[in-house]
């Protein structure tokens, strides 16, 4: 059979593989390539060396995003997965009304970031200024916490899915033999229901850790990395540093950054994805 | 103990509705806002309900139906969303079979390239990919899908092959000796067992497309066509005068149809999230 299968390469294998040698492999590389030369256009491209990666290093504006992203990904990824976590064990306590809970919580995550970002905007500012402080005020506080705000009310539902379905796949066995020995609620939890959940919580926190990383379409409608390039995070510097200024030297720049920045989240998802499955228990 | 635990329970709901309600509010300002006439939207009227002095019925939606490319946007937002859905999960679904059928050092390379993909960013190949779909004339709605195959492959191909291992080998081997090809044997075995499947990369998909801004924003020619993320962003930057009404009334009229989308197919959705999660 695989021999016979094998003859219909042209026609399984090569559409998707063209499309992905066209939307992937060649801009990938040729981006790699790039981030060595001064560069306008693709075609004109003079090689140059590490210049752009020894002007990436010097470059504060970078290293302040980088922070920002950082200190962002923590926040919202401690933030997302702790309250998703307690919600999702909520609706799994056999509430009443926990599927109408479920599609309410969950429908932010259909709307998309930009749209998200300008309701956000709106509401936020008015909020704000009925405290009378604006959210771009002049430093980035409240555009880091407005973004948090917003990443939380959108990325909430969407773990707490996955948490919910891990936490039903544990067999009821498990609770049954626990309360038979005596075990409290909190024992429960923390001896039984966390393990088990491990494979989850990889997910979850895998999810939360990259979309915080490359977040990009909520920073740029909720606060544009204003005041200042102040609530920069990665994505948009990126973009900024190829799109908002001219001169040829910024796109060679920008791309530099960009392989740092995805050298950065495949690390970042490697190490990730190795601590918490070494966390996992076989049921 | 029993009467504790009810109370508990009870306070537990109340809170759960508090919640999902605040939850429910940012749309609801949306709606509410797009009832009222432009100059009643201000910093401090934002959270009034309109009222016969500020409302002017359902005139926002008229002029954002008339004006400013909303229709076009909502249209080419469509035609993306669909021919990408639908060439992605065609293409993928035979290439994931290829993959995990045929045992080849092509097979494990194609594999190893598409799971690393997924974790690559975007902002990696931006500035290529607009310039390679620009010389290869993909930059319109209508070719932009070769585009999205290429670059969303990775999790489709992923899942598909993850579910295509749960497929007995014994039931293609049996339509192999009846007088199936390869393709008869795909497309009349393989894809009815999948349907569950192609209905929840469908959704990630869908959900993932419908939403896109930065890839069609660079990709797409940018004088002649825009989606409706690239026509909310274009509106939010224009610094300014902007007609805040009738905006309200395009953000409702973007959000609307996928709440109901998703209310109609919630089950499907949830599964399809699921299933994303359990394979990745």
């Amino acid at each position: 059979m695989e021999k016979a299968v094998r003859k219909y390469w042209p026609i399984f294998l090569l559409p998707t593989v063209a499309a992905f040698c066209v939307g992937f492999i060649y801009p990938f590389t040729q981006g790699l390539y790039l981030s060595f030369c001064k560069f306008m256009t693709v075609k004109k491209a003079t090689f140059n060396g590490l210049d752009n990666y020894a002007h990436v290093i010097m470059d504060t504006e970078f290293w302040n995003s980088f922070w920002f992203t950082a200190l962002f990904t923590i926040v919202s990824t401690v933030l997302i997965n702790v309250l998703a976590f307690m919600l999702a064990l909520a609706l799994t306590s056999k509430l009443k009304g926990s599927n109408v809970f479920r599609t309410i919580f969950f429908m932010p995550n259909l709307i998309g970031g930009i749209v998200l970002g300008y309701i956000w905007q709106i509401l936020l500012n008015c909020v704000l200024s009925l405290l009378e402080k604006p959210l771009l005020a002049l430093d980035a506080t409240y555009g880091f916490w407005g973004l948090i705000i917003l990443m939380c009310w959108q990325q909430i539902g969407y773990m707490m899915i996955i948490y919910i379905a891990g936490l039903q796949s544990i067999p009821e066995d498990y609770l049954e033999a626990a309360k038979i020995d005596g075990a409290t609620n909190m024992q429960v939890l923390f001896k039984i229901k966390i393990p088990n959940v491990m494979p989850s919580i990889t997910i979850c926190s895998f999810l939360t850790i990259t979309n915080g990383f490359k977040l990009f379409d909520q920073n740029l409608a909720l606060t544009g990395g204003e005041p200042a390039h102040a609530s920069e995070m990665m994505a948009l510097n990126i973009y900024e540093t190829f799109y908002g200024r001219t001169g040829p030297q910024w796109k060679g720049y920008g791309q530099a950054k960009a392989v740092i920045f995805c050298i950065m989240v495949i690390c970042i998802s490697m190490i990730q994805l190795t601590v918490t499955r070494s966390k996992e228990v076989q049921q | 103990m029993e009467k504790k635990n009810r109370i508990l329970r009870r306070i537990l709901f109340v809170f759960l509705s508090v919640l999902s309600v605040a939850w429910v509010y940012p749309v609801f300002m949306v709606l509410i806002n797009s009832f009222k006439g432009n100059r009643y939207i201000t910093t401090n009227g934002v959270f009034n309900l309109p009222t016969k002095e500020t409302s002017v019925g359902i005139e926002n939606y008229i002029d954002a139906l008339a004006s400013k490319g909303f229709a076009s946007a909502f249209a080419y937002s469509v035609i993306i969303t669909v021919s990408s859905c639908a060439l992605i999960l065609i293409c993928c679904s035979m290439c994931a079979w290829y993959i995990t059928r045929v045992e080849s050092k092509i097979s494990k390379a194609c594999y190893f390239l598409f799971v690393f993909s997924m974790v690559v960013p975007f902002q990696m190949l931006m500035f290529t990919l607009s310039s390679t779909a620009d010389r290869l004339k993909l930059s319109n709605p209508f070719n932009i899908c070769v585009i999205y195959l290429g670059f969303g492959a990775g999790l489709a191909v992923f899942m598909f092959c993850g579910f295509m291992k749960s497929i007995p080998l014994e039931v293609e081997e049996a339509a192999m000796i009846d007088g199936c090809n390869p393709l008869q044997t795909f497309f009349m075995i393989d894809l009815p067992i999948l349907k569950p499947t192609l209905i929840s990369v469908g959704i990630l998909e869908t959900m993932w497309l419908w939403n896109d801004y930065l890839l069609p924003y660079l990709v797409l020619d940018r004088k002649k066509y825009s989606t409706i993320p690239i026509l909310i962003q274009y509106f939010r930057g224009s610094y300014g005068h902007v007609e805040m009404g009738p905006m309200m009334a395009c953000i409702m009229m973007t959000v609307l149809p996928i709440i109901i989308l998703y209310l109609v197919l919630q089950k499907y959705i949830i599964k399809g999230v699921i299933a994303g999660a359990v394979k990745g």
